[in-house]
Order: C-alpha cells, then structure tokens, then sequence
C-alpha cells in the first residue's frame, strides 16, 4: 500500500529543526543553504539519539544483559529500516561504517584485492574526491589503469565515448548526483553497460539517497555507499550497500573485533557479511539516529520531498538568473538536477562571496567542493555553492538572490 | 559582523587593479604558495641585485585579501633591502595574529595598515599572509642560490 503524501507544508517541517529559527542579529535568522555539505537534524533524531543514550546505552553483539539486548536490537532495528529505505532485499546487505569516505575504501579495497596490470577502473571527472582518491591509490597499489568519464558543456555525463568501457574493465564507480553540478546520472543505464562486460559497478549516492526515492534494485548496481549526516541523521555513520552474494564472496577490510567468526594463533575465519565489514564497536547511536532520520523522511515521503525539492531548485534557477555576471556551473534547467546549486559571479572570489553572505546571515560553501578535477575541467578555480533540501523556502531563495545582487554592488560599484 | 572592517576601500581598490602584477623576467627564484582550504594559489618571483629588492613579480588567483594583501606587499619591498622586506612581514605577521590588538606604523606600512581589520576574521588571516609568506620563501631560495654561486 503506497500512503499518499499530504501537502507538504514546508512551515511545519521547519518546526522540527529548531537551529533554523537561530538568529545572527537579533530579530534576523539565519539562512541555511549549505545542505549539500551537511544537513540540519530534526527533534525527533536528537531525541532518539538522547533517548538511546540515556536509556539503552551498552555495546552490541556481546553484552548478555538487558541494556546489551536492548542495544543490539536498536542498532540492528536501524539495519533494517535503512534496507527498507533504499529497497534492499535484506537487512544483511547494509553494512554501517564511518562516513561515505570509507564506505568507499571499503569498497576500492575489497573488490580491488584481486586487480592487476591491464586492469581498468571507470570514474568520472564529476566526482567527490572520496571517490577519486580510493581508486587512484588503488591503481598505483596494482598497477590497473584509472579511466574517466568526461561532461559536457552542460555539465551532464559524457556518455559518447563507447569504448571507454570494456573487456579490460573490472570496476566503475560513479556518483549518482554531483555535489557540484547537480547532475542526476542515469546508473541503470551504466550499470547495465558494465554488467554486460563483468564489471562491477559502485555507486556514490551520497546526494541521492537524501533527495531521491531509492530503490538499489532497479538502479541494478552492486556497492552503493551514502551518508548519514546528509539525510537528517548524525555523523560518524555511513552505508554500504551491496549485493548479498556479492558481500559474501568480497574478503574483508578492517581486522578485529565483532568482524571474526574463529581467531586462532595460525589464523582466522570471518563472519558473514554484514559482520565482515563491521570491526570494532559500530556506530551504535549514529546508527538509532539514522533510523529515526528514515522514519522521519519517509513520513514525509520521499517522493513528496523530491517534488518539493524540484519546485525549489526551479524557482533557485530562476532566481539566480537574474544576478548580474553569475555563471551557474551545470544544468541551467530542472530537469534531472538535483539541489546542488554550485555558481560563479564575475571578478568576485567565492571566498569573498561567502563572507559577505555570512554577514548577513546566510550560510552556503565555497571553495572546489572536494572536486578540484571537476574545476579543472570547467576552467573555474572554486565556486560558491547553495544547496537546498526539504526545509529550505522561497524567501530563503529571495533573501540569497538578493545578497547576491548587494555582493556584486559591494565589489563593483562601491 | 561588519563587513567594512574587513573590506577597507584600500583593499578593494588594489583588488579591482592589483600592482606589480604578472610574472616577469629575470629573477632568481619562483615558488607556488596554495591555501588549500579557499583554493587560493600563487606564483611568485624574486630578482635580488646583492641585498636590494629589484623586482617582485607574481600571478595569483584568489579572494579579494589574499589579492590585495600581495599586491600591497609588493610596492612595499620592491626597491627596498630585502633585510627591510623581511623585518616588515615579521611584523605584518605579528599584526596579523594579533586578533586587532597589535597597530602597525602608517609611516612603514602605508596601505597595508588596511589591514588591521582582517586579523580580527581568523579564517581570514591566512589570506592575507600569503603573498607574503611566498615573498619570505622566494627570497630565502634566491639568497641561498646567491651564495651557492659565490
């Protein structure tokens, strides 16, 4: 039974997340358009996490007493509402790490044991660092060749080199929304390309899962890797999401506790997966947090927070477009574009642009957003970035548009 | 907060029209100074005669600070010993970290006095040091060049 969403009221939403009603000067509250980096948690994720603390707190897995029990069922409660948030087929397919930066270790690690010279890896010029870096230590570790997919000048997916991938490719791992661009890729469509030569496909869905109904079947890849503290959860937490009898035949990453099935003195024997992937104590309360984030965005609905977000990103585009000398870098339209709103202003540096902004209250991010080599690409050295999710309103947009416009005058026509 | 602290007409105007800019020749050491955190990025060069200050010539792409602040510095220490050149980033540094507590001399310092304002914005501070700091280290490889060929 699909529930149908009510009417998204944006000003109830706001009601959840008090740090949006903080005021810089008095009478005057903040502006929040830096979602894309993190974004701000509800009541009702504090509350889960302080409730947990203050009542169930012990260690997982191991503890034979109440708490213990408790504990245990909390963190493996939250394994499952994350399976069902995304349409995993199994709790056992959602392995919890630190953050996105070492789900994709993780992921370069174990499906990069076996690669060698010859190989070759497919990313794109669009990517995170965090998922750049991996595959090229990975390469200089094997020796495997690390190929990119380029953009084109609108910032989309350059998908006409058809020989990029091939027999000789053994992984391709990209983002499913830029951080920069806004860029939603089309998955299924690669996955299927790469399938069809054995490769293994890994995706960054750390700005989709967010923003984007999710379904990992039907998207039809094999390690999907995303966040929590961008979904209105805590910190210290990502996902790994993978195939079963994938993440059963993959060796492990990090040694030790919890991640074992027999150590002795000549060896050791592994756990099944999740537990493989899981060493030491996991982020048990990050991970009760992010249940609470699932069960607050799917009671919204994430359809309804899509649309939402749609509405807002084009009444973003229009808006920007009146600011005098601003280049939007990636799609100047709606369509499949996420809320990553990254720009240019003529002879006015996005660090300058940042801090004029910041003194009036409203907080978006400069610099090359961990995407040097998409900046390189676009010819820009930084941008400055807004990114918006299901909280943010049109007056906010307004209030950016025009601090915009005052930047410009302040550095021109002073 | 307020923005014209920080943003002092002196500061804009050398940005909109930055001094001594582009990179000329000869000189006797370049270096590239980054501010990985902004993405600021410099490259600098020196042209010493003995202990005078000929020429300093850059190119550099960053914020509206980190522009004006090298463009400052160089009318500051072309022409000049370069014992002078360094004796004044010391104590442009100093101010710098000062938090607004340390005054610089006008007499000495001229347009870089606008800066006062920008020590009291920490994230700031490493803006405005970085033509300096990339002057300090080119001039420290060109003396040491010096002295190899003597």
């Amino acid at each position: 039974m699909t529930p149908v969403a009510a009417p998204f009221d944006v000003a109830r939403v706001r009601e959840d997340f008090p740090i949006l009603a903080r005021e810089y000067a008095p009478g005057k509250p903040i502006t929040y358009l830096d979602s894309g980096n993190t974004s701000q948690k509800p009541r009702q994720v504090v509350d889960a996490i302080a409730d947990h603390y203050l009542q169930h707190n012990a260690n997982v897995a191991r503890a034979m007493h109440l708490l213990g029990a408790e504990a245990t069922e909390a963190y493996e409660n939250a394994r499952a509402k994350v399976a069902g948030f995304i349409g995993a087929n199994r709790p056992e397919e959602v392995v919890f790490v630190g953050n996105a930066s070492a789900g994709l270790n993780l992921a370069a690690h174990t499906l990069g044991a076996g690669l060698g010279p010859g190989d070759e890896i497919v990313i794109s010029v669009m990517e995170h660092h965090s998922n750049i870096v991996p595959w090229q230590m990975l390469a200089e570790r094997t020796g495997a060749t690390l190929r990119w997919f380029d953009i084109t000048d609108e910032g989309r997916l350059d998908l006409s080199d058809e020989s990029l991938i091939n027999e000789r490719t053994k992984i391709v791992s990209v983002t499913w929304v830029s951080n920069v661009l806004g860029t939603v890729n089309p998955i299924a469509g690669i996955a299927e390309r790469a399938h069809a030569f054995g490769a293994t496909v890994v995706v960054d869905a750390s700005q989709g899962v967010p923003h984007l109904p999710t379904d990992v079947s039907a998207l039809g890849v094999d390690l999907f890797v995303f966040t929590s503290h961008k979904m209105l959860g805590p910190t210290g937490l990502g996902v790994v999401w993978g195939r079963y009898d994938l993440l059963a035949e993959l060796p492990p990453f990090l040694g030790g506790g919890e991640m074992i099935e027999v150590v002795r003195m000549t060896g050791s024997t592994y756990a099944a997966p999740p537990a493989r992937f899981e060493a030491g104590t996991p982020p048990i309360v990050q991970a009760v947090g992010l249940g609470a984030a699932v069960d607050y965005l799917s009671a919204i609905g994430m359809p309804a927070i899509a649309e939402r977000e749609h509405q807002l990103v084009e009444y973003a585009l229009a808006g920007l477009a009146t600011v005098p000398g601003l280049r939007l870098l990636g799609p100047t339209t709606s369509h499949n574009r996420g809320g990553a709103l990254a720009f240019r202003i003529d002879d006015i540096h996005p660090h300058d642009v940042s801090q004029l902004l910041d003194s009036r209250g409203i907080a978006i991010r400069g610099g090359h957003h961990c995407a040097r080599p998409l900046h390189e690409r676009l010819g820009v050295q930084s941008s400055s970035r807004a990114s918006v999710y299901l909280y943010n309103t049109e007056a906010e947009i307004d209030t950016l548009v025009d601090a915009l416009n005052w930047t410009t005058d302040f550095f021109k026509g002073r | 907060m307020d923005v014209n602290a920080l943003y002092q007409d002196i500061i804009l105007e050398h940005y909109r029209a930055k001094s001594n800019s582009g990179l000329r020749e000869p000189y006797q050491a370049e270096v590239h100074h980054v501010n990985p955190s902004c993405g600021d990025e410099l490259t600098l060069r020196v042209n010493l005669d003995g202990d005078q200050v000929v020429d300093v010539s850059y190119l550099g792409e960053g914020c509206s600070i980190s522009q004006a602040s090298t463009s400052i510095m160089t009318e500051l220490v072309i022409g000049h010993g370069l014992a002078h050149g360094l004796e004044l980033y010391e104590e442009f540094k100093e101010m710098m970290h000062g938090q607004g507590k340390v005054e610089l001399d006008e007499d000495r310092f001229e347009d870089a006095i606008a800066f006062h304002g920008v020590a009291k914005f920490p994230a700031r501070v490493k803006c405005a040091l970085l033509g300096w700091s990339a002057f300090a280290d080119a001039a420290h490889q060109a003396t040491e060049g010096q002295g190899a060929d003597r």
